[in-house]
């Protein structure tokens, strides 16, 4: 199954709403609380730089029988630094993001620590995704 | 412990939800304002206490299940913030207390330290 979600860029208030979706899926489908848990956070962390760095871009939802895949895709301006940019603390959002208690540079980190796997594909002037990989224990 | 029962003992008011504040049990409390701290760490069942009024806020508390957010000092949700959270069924509280304050009179409702 995959299903695709559109994300705006800059619009604070609907952001979160892919993530609120990816989750009313998996709980229909029966995934398992903790493993809900972690997608959202990493979903909604993905989300959020779609929004914040990227001018918006799209969320797809993979389901299989033992993964469940999360990816953020955009044509934003791209990673320049990866490594940089996973180092917690590292942010480059704005004054007004920050000032809303986002971009504390905790984003990607927190993204790594749910997911089974993360890939990041990104070519700066081109756009960035980013895959979330979360074996689900079911087989 | 019920969050009718800690809403007195932080002299809150409920903002959104009142409905819900007798039945909804509180695991614990956790005290953030950046939002990427509060994803990582406040677990289910929590309250959140926060000075962030914007409408972003619900969506973590959604994600995360928490059981209500809490504004401390005074901080008023903003209207959007208020409809998001009627439409997502999340409590809203506030206090004129200090987020210091309000964090150890729950510390102390759901531990019971610092009781004489």
């Amino acid at each position: 199954m995959i299903q695709r979600f559109p994300v705006a860029g800059e619009d604070f208030s609907a952001a979160g709403e892919a993530s609120s979706k990816i989750k009313n899926i998996l709980r229909q489908v029966g995934e398992d609380a903790e493993l809900i848990r972690r997608v959202c956070i990493a979903a909604y962390e993905a989300e959020m730089n779609l929004v914040i760095h990227a001018g918006g871009g799209e969320m797809i939802l993979k389901l299989d029988t033992d993964m469940v895949e999360v990816i953020a895709q955009d044509r934003g301006p791209g990673i320049p630094d990866v490594e940089l940019a996973m180092q917690e603390g590292y942010s480059t959002a704005s004054d007004l993001a920050r000032e809303m208690g986002f971009g504390a540079g905790m984003g990607m980190a927190n993204m790594k620590r749910c997911a089974s796997e993360m890939l990041i594909d990104t070519e700066v002037g081109k756009g960035t995704t980013v895959t979330l990989r979360f074996k689900t224990g079911k087989n | 412990m019920k969050l009718s029962e800690l809403v007195t003992g932080i002299e809150a008011v409920a903002v959104c939800g009142e409905q819900g504040l007798a039945e909804k049990e509180v695991a614990g409390a956790y005290v953030s304002d950046l939002l990427s701290d509060v994803m990582g760490r406040a677990k289910e069942g929590e309250v959140w206490l926060t000075i962030q009024t914007h409408p972003n806020v619900v969506a973590v508390a959604v994600l995360l299940n928490l059981a209500a957010i809490i504004f401390t000092a005074g901080h008023e949700p903003e209207e959007q913030t208020k409809a998001k959270a009627e439409e997502e069924g999340i409590i809203l509280l506030k206090t004129a207390l200090s987020t210091y304050e309000t964090a150890g009179r729950i510390y102390q409702l759901l531990t019971g330290a610092g009781r004489a």
